[in-house]
C-alpha cells in the first residue's frame, strides 16, 4: 500500500451549489431527485401522522377518537398520499438521482421535462392537504368509487382528482424521461446487459406508467364530468355503469403496485450483491422477471373486482392471470436468497432493511397468491386480511426497500456517512412495530372484520389494541431516523467516493457527485457487480481488491 | 460429530413438510363454518397455508441462516465465492413456483365450480339492467327480458336449473339491509334461513355500492346500484350469525351490521308463519319501520359521537312512494 500524506478532510467536496438550488426549478437530476426525496418524505410523515390517528381510533370498537364523519376523510387522504405521495415520488427520486449516474451520462435525456414533472408534486401534495385545511376531505377512499364518490362532497371530491391528476402526470413526464435516458443516455461500452438493475426495474416501471397511468386519467376526467357537469358515465341514477370505473380504475392501480414495488425490486438486486460480496445471482432472470411483471402486472386489473361486477369466467381468467405472476417475483425472492447464500454479509443498516424487505415481502407475496383464488378472495376481499396483505408489499416490501435504498446511497448524495447504531435502532423498531402491527390484521380479516370501517365487533378490541401498539412502536421509529439523517448531513464522518467498495459507476465519481456528475467520461472496466471475479490480467486480483488499491493511490 | 450437508438437509426437509402439514390443519384463523361451501374454501385455505408455511419456513430459514452464517468476520475485507447463476437451479425454482400455481388455480376452480361460481345464470355480465334510483325521484321500469341473469354465486353444478328452496329479496341502502320473502311478502331487518335447504338471495342496492359478507359461510358479493346480483348457498349449521356490509358506502359503514339467523326447517316454518300473521294483522314491518328502527339503532349507536339527529336524518330519506311498499315490490320496480 502506498502511504500519501492526504490532508485529512473535513468536509466534502462540495459542488459549485448554493442551497437555494434545492428551492428552485432545477434542471440537474440530482438536485430534483433530492427535491423528491424530502417532499416525499414530508407527505410520508403526514400520512403516517394520519396512520397513526386511525390506530388510535381502531384501539376501541367505538368511533371515539376521530369520530366517523372524519375517519373516512382520513382513511382516503392516507391512502392517497401513502402512494400518490410517497412510494411513487420517491420511486422516482432514486430514479432521477442514479439513473444518470449509474449509466454514466451527465444528466437525464429532458432535463427541463424532469424539473417540470417534479413540480407537479408539491401542488397536487398541497391541494389534498387544503381539502383537509377546508374541512372538505374526500371521503369515498382512494379508490373513489362512483356513486359514494359522486355524492358524498363535490369540493373535497373534486381536489382529490384535481390532485391525482397532477401526480399522475407527473409520473407519465417521468416515465417518458427515464425510457429515453436508459436508451440513448448509456455510455458507448455499456449494453443493457451491462446496466445495473436498478435501470432495468425502472425500464419495466416506466413502460408500465405509459401504458396505464393515461386510463387512470380518462376515468378521473369523466368521474369529474358526472360529478360537476351532470353526465352519467359512472353514474347509474342516469343510466351509467359504476363497474366501468372500476375497470379503468383498476387497469391503472393494479400495475401501480407494480409502479410501487418494481423500482425498490431494483434497489434491492443492487444493495444485496454489494453487502454480501458475491455477484447477484441470476441477472438476466432477474433482468427478464421485471420485464415480465410489467406485462402480467397489465393483465390481471379485474381481480380487484371478484366480488363486484365481475363474470365468473371472466374471474377464472383474471385468477390464472394473477397467479402466473408469483413466477417472476419467486426467480427474483430465490434469486436474492441465493445472493446472500454463501456470502461474507455486511450486516450494515442498508443491509439489515434489504434482508428485512425480503422476508416481509415473501409474506405479502405468499397472501398474495392466496388472494388470487376466486373463492379464497370472496372470503377476504375488502377486509383486513387484504388491509394485511397490501401493507405487507407496500410497507415491508417498498417502505423497507426504500430506507435500505436510503442508508445505502446517503453517503454518495451527501458526502457523510450515517450513524450505524442509530440505524440499527430504527431497523429494529421497524421490524416489530411492522409486523406487530400488520400481521394480526390477517387473522381480523378472516374471523370476520371488514376494511375501512370506524367501528367493529368488540370481539376483534384485543387484535386491534395489538395492531395500535404496533403502530405507535412504527410511528416512533421513524424518530432514530429523522435524527441521524438531519446529524449525518452535517456532522456524520465524511464517506469518500466508494465508502461500500461498490462496482457499480456511480461510486466512481466524488460524493456528492460534481454538477455534470464525472470529471470525464467513466469507463466501464468491470460488469456492476463482479464481486470476487479473478482478472487473469490483473494477476488473479479480484475486483474489489484492485478497488481497494487504487483508492489508497488516491 | 458433524453430520453431512445431505443428511441435514434431508432432516430438515423433513422437519419442514411434518410442521408445514401440521399448522396448515391447525391454524385456526378461520371462523365457523356453518355453510354447504365454507368447507369447501378452508380446505382450499388449509392446503394454501400449507404451501404458504413450507416455503416461509424454507425461504425465510435460508435467511436466518445466512445472516447468522455468513457474516463477514471482522478484518476480512475479501469478497465471497463469485457464483453468478446456475441454470440448472434456475430452472429447478422456475419450475416449483410454476407447479404450484397451476396446481392451487385448477383446485381454486373446482371449488369456485362447486360452490356455484360458473352457473351460467350468475356468472354472465348483462351489464347495466336498469337505471337506478335515487331517493326523490321517479322510478325506472326494468327492461324486457333482462331479468333472469344476475353477478354472483349462483346454483351448484348439481343445482344447476333447480329453482331455489329459498328466495330472499335483499336491498342494501345506507345504511341498512331489508330481507324480504317474496312469495309471502314478509319484510324483515334481519336474514333468517333454514338449514339445509337451498338459498337464493336477490341483491340490489338503492344509492351507493354495498356488499353482503357472512363471514361463516364465506360468501360476499357487492350490491351495485342499476344491476342485479345473487348469491346462492346452503346454510348448514343452526345458529346466529353476522352480516356486515364490506364495502365503503359512507360515514356509517361500520355500523351497517345485521344477523343471519339459521334455524332448523321447522323453527323456520314457524318463523314464517308469525311474520305472515303478523301481516295480516297489520303488525307486520313495512319497509318504513325497519328503516326507522335503524335510524333509531344508528341514533343510539351515534349519541355518543355528538352527531346531531339531524345529521343523520339526512344521510338518507325513503324513496318517495316507497315507505308502505313492501321490498318485493320494491325489487319490481328497480
Amino acid at each position: 500500500m502506498t502511504s500519501t500524506s492526504v490532508e485529512p478532510k473535513t468536509s466534502p467536496p462540495e459542488p459549485e451549489r448554493h442551497w437555494k438550488d434545492f428551492f428552485g426549478f432545477s434542471t440537474d437530476h440530482k438536485v430534483i431527485g433530492i427535491q423528491y426525496f424530502v417532499t416525499s418524505f414530508f407527505f410520508y410523515l403526514l400520512a403516517g401522522l394520519m396512520a397513526t390517528g386511525m390506530r388510535i381510533e381502531l384501539a376501541t370498537p367505538d368511533p371515539d377518537f376521530l369520530g366517523a364523519e372524519n375517519y373516512n376523510g382520513v382513511l382516503t387522504l392516507h391512502g392517497t398520499m401513502m402512494i400518490f405521495l410517497w412510494i411513487v415520488p420517491t420511486g422516482a427520486a432514486f430514479a432521477n438521482y442514479l439513473i444518470p449516474l449509474m449509466i454514466g451520462a451527465k444528466d437525464m435525456a429532458f432535463p427541463v421535462l424532469n424539473g417540470l414533472a417534479f413540480w407537479l408534486v408539491p401542488p397536487g401534495g398541497v391541494l389534498l392537504l387544503t381539502s383537509l385545511v377546508i374541512d372538505q376531505p374526500p371521503v369515498a377512499g382512494w379508490t373513489s368509487y362512483p356513486p359514494l364518490s359522486l355524492i358524498s362532497g363535490e369540493v373535497g371530491e373534486m381536489m382529490w382528482i384535481l390532485s391525482v391528476l397532477l401526480l399522475g402526470t407527473s409520473s407519465i413526464l417521468g416515465g417518458i424521461n427515464f425510457v429515453t435516458t436508459i436508451f440513448k443516455m448509456r455510455i458507448k461500452e455499456m449494453s443493457l446487459y451491462d446496466m445495473p438493475l436498478f435501470c432495468w426495474s425502472m425500464l419495466a416501471t416506466s413502460l408500465l406508467i405509459l401504458v396505464s397511468t393515461p386510463v387512470l386519467a380518462g376515468a378521473l376526467i369523466l368521474l369529474s364530468f358526472d360529478l360537476i357537469a351532470g353526465t352519467a358515465f359512472f353514474n347509474p341514477t342516469g343510466g351509467g355503469d359504476p363497474i366501468v370505473y372500476q375497470h379503468m380504475f383498476w387497469f391503472y392501480s393494479h400495475p401501480a403496485v407494480y409502479i410501487m414495488i418494481l423500482p425498490v425490486f431494483g434497489l434491492i438486486s443492487d444493495i444485496l450483491p454489494v453487502h454480501s460480496r458475491k455477484p447477484i445471482f441470476g441477472y438476466k432472470a432477474i433482468a427478464y422477471s421485471s420485464i415480465a411483471i410489467a406485462f402480467l402486472g397489465n393483465i390481471v386489473w379485474a381481480h380487484h373486482m371478484f366480488t363486484s361486477g365481475t363474470p365468473g369466467w371472466l374471474r377464472v381468467f383474471f385468477m390464472a392471470a394473477t397467479m402466473i405472476i408469483a413466477v417472476p417475483t419467486g426467480i427474483k425472492v430465490f434469486s436474492w436468497v441465493a445472493t446472500v447464500w454463501g456470502g461474507k454479509l455486511r450486516l450494515n443498516s442498508a443491509m439489515l432493511f434489504a434482508i428485512g424487505f425480503v422476508s416481509m415481502f415473501l409474506i405479502g407475496g405468499l397472501s398474495g397468491v392466496m388472494v388470487a383464488s376466486v373463492p379464497f378472495d370472496i372470503h377476504v376481499h375488502d377486509t383486513y386480511f387484504i388491509v394485511a396483505h397490501f401493507h405487507y408489499v407496500l410497507f415491508g416490501g417498498s417502505v423497507f426497500g426504500i430506507f435500505a435504498g436510503i442508508y445505502h446511497w446517503f453517503p454518495k448524495m451527501v458526502g457523510r456517512m450515517m450513524n450505524e447504531t442509530w440505524g440499527k435502532v430504527h431497523f429494529v423498531l421497524t421490524f416489530i412495530g411492522f409486523n406487530l402491527a400488520f400481521f394480526p390484521m390477517h387473522i381480523l380479516g378472516l374471523q370476520g372484520m371488514p376494511r375501512r370501517v370506524v367501528q367493529y365487533d368488540p370481539a376483534f378490541t384485543t387484535l386491534n389494541q395489538v395492531c395500535t401498539v404496533g403502530s405507535l412502536i412504527l410511528a416512533v421509529s421513524t424518530l432514530p431516523f429523522l435524527v441521524n439523517a438531519a446529524w449525518s448531513w452535517f456532522k456524520g464522518p465524511i464517506a469518500g467516493a466508494n465508502p461500500w467498495n461498490a462496482l457499480t459507476l456511480e461510486w466512481q465519481t466524488s460524493s456528492p457527485p460534481i454538477i455534470e456528475n464525472f470529471e470525464e467520461e467513466p469507463v466501464l472496466w468491470s460488469g456492476p457487480y463482479d464481486y470476487g471475479v479473478d482478472r487473469e490480467q490483473d494477476d488473479d486480483k479480484s475486483v474489489s481488491e484492485l478497488l481497494a488499491e487504487v483508492k489508497a493511490q488516491m | 460429530m458433524k453430520l453431512p450437508t445431505s443428511i441435514t438437509t434431508l432432516i430438515a426437509g423433513i422437519l419442514v413438510t411434518l410442521i408445514s402439514l401440521w399448522y396448515g390443519q391447525h391454524h385456526g384463523w378461520m371462523p365457523e363454518a356453518a355453510s354447504r361451501e365454507a368447507p369447501l374454501v378452508d380446505d382450499l385455505f388449509n392446503m394454501m397455508m400449507t404451501i404458504a408455511t413450507a416455503l416461509f419456513l424454507l425461504i425465510q430459514g435460508a435467511l436466518v441462516i445466512a445472516i447468522f452464517r455468513f457474516r463477514q468476520k471482522p478484518g476480512d475485507n475479501t469478497d465471497g465465492p463469485p457464483l453468478e447463476g446456475d441454470i440448472g437451479l434456475e430452472i429447478v425454482w422456475t419450475a416449483i413456483p410454476v407447479v404450484i400455481v397451476m396446481v392451487l388455480s385448477i383446485y381454486s376452480f373446482e371449488v369456485y365450480n362447486e360452490m356455484g361460481g360458473l352457473d351460467p345464470a350468475a356468472s354472465r355480465d348483462p351489464g347495466p339492467q336498469k337505471t337506478a334510483v335515487v331517493p326523490g325521484t321517479a322510478m325506472a321500469a326494468t327492461l324486457p327480458g333482462q331479468d333472469k341473469i344476475a353477478l354472483g354465486v349462483g346454483a351448484s353444478p348439481k343445482q344447476q336449473g333447480n329453482n331455489a328452496m329459498v328466495n330472499v329479496d335483499v336491498l342494501g341502502l345506507q345504511y341498512a339491509w331489508i330481507f324480504t320473502y317474496p312469495d309471502s311478502g314478509v319484510v324483515s331487518g334481519e336474514l333468517h334461513v333454514p338449514a339445509g335447504q337451498d338459498v337464493k338471495l336477490n341483491i340490489v342496492a338503492q344509492d351507493v355500492i354495498h356488499a353482503v359478507w357472512i363471514p361463516q359461510f364465506r360468501l360476499k358479493q357487492d350490491a351495485i346500484p342499476g344491476r342485479d346480483t345473487q348469491l346462492r348457498f346452503k346454510p348448514e349449521v343452526t345458529g346466529t350469525y353476522p352480516l356486515i356490509c364490506a364495502e365503503l358506502c359512507g360515514a356509517y359503514h361500520g355500523a351497517m351490521r345485521t344477523q343471519v339467523i339459521v334455524h332448523t326447517p321447522d323453527e323456520y316454518d314457524e318463523w314464517l308463519q308469525s311474520q305472515i300473521a303478523a301481516k295480516e294483522h297489520g303488525d307486520g314491518l313495512t319497509v318504513a319501520q325497519i328503516m326507522a328502527n335503524n335510524d333509531n339503532r344508528l341514533a343510539r349507536q351515534t349519541e355518543d359521537w355528538n352527531i346531531s339527529p339531524e345529521a343523520i336524518a339526512a344521510l338518507h330519506e325513503m324513496p318517495q312512494g316507497m315507505p308502505q311498499g313492501t321490498l318485493h315490490e320494491m325489487h319490481q320496480h328497480l
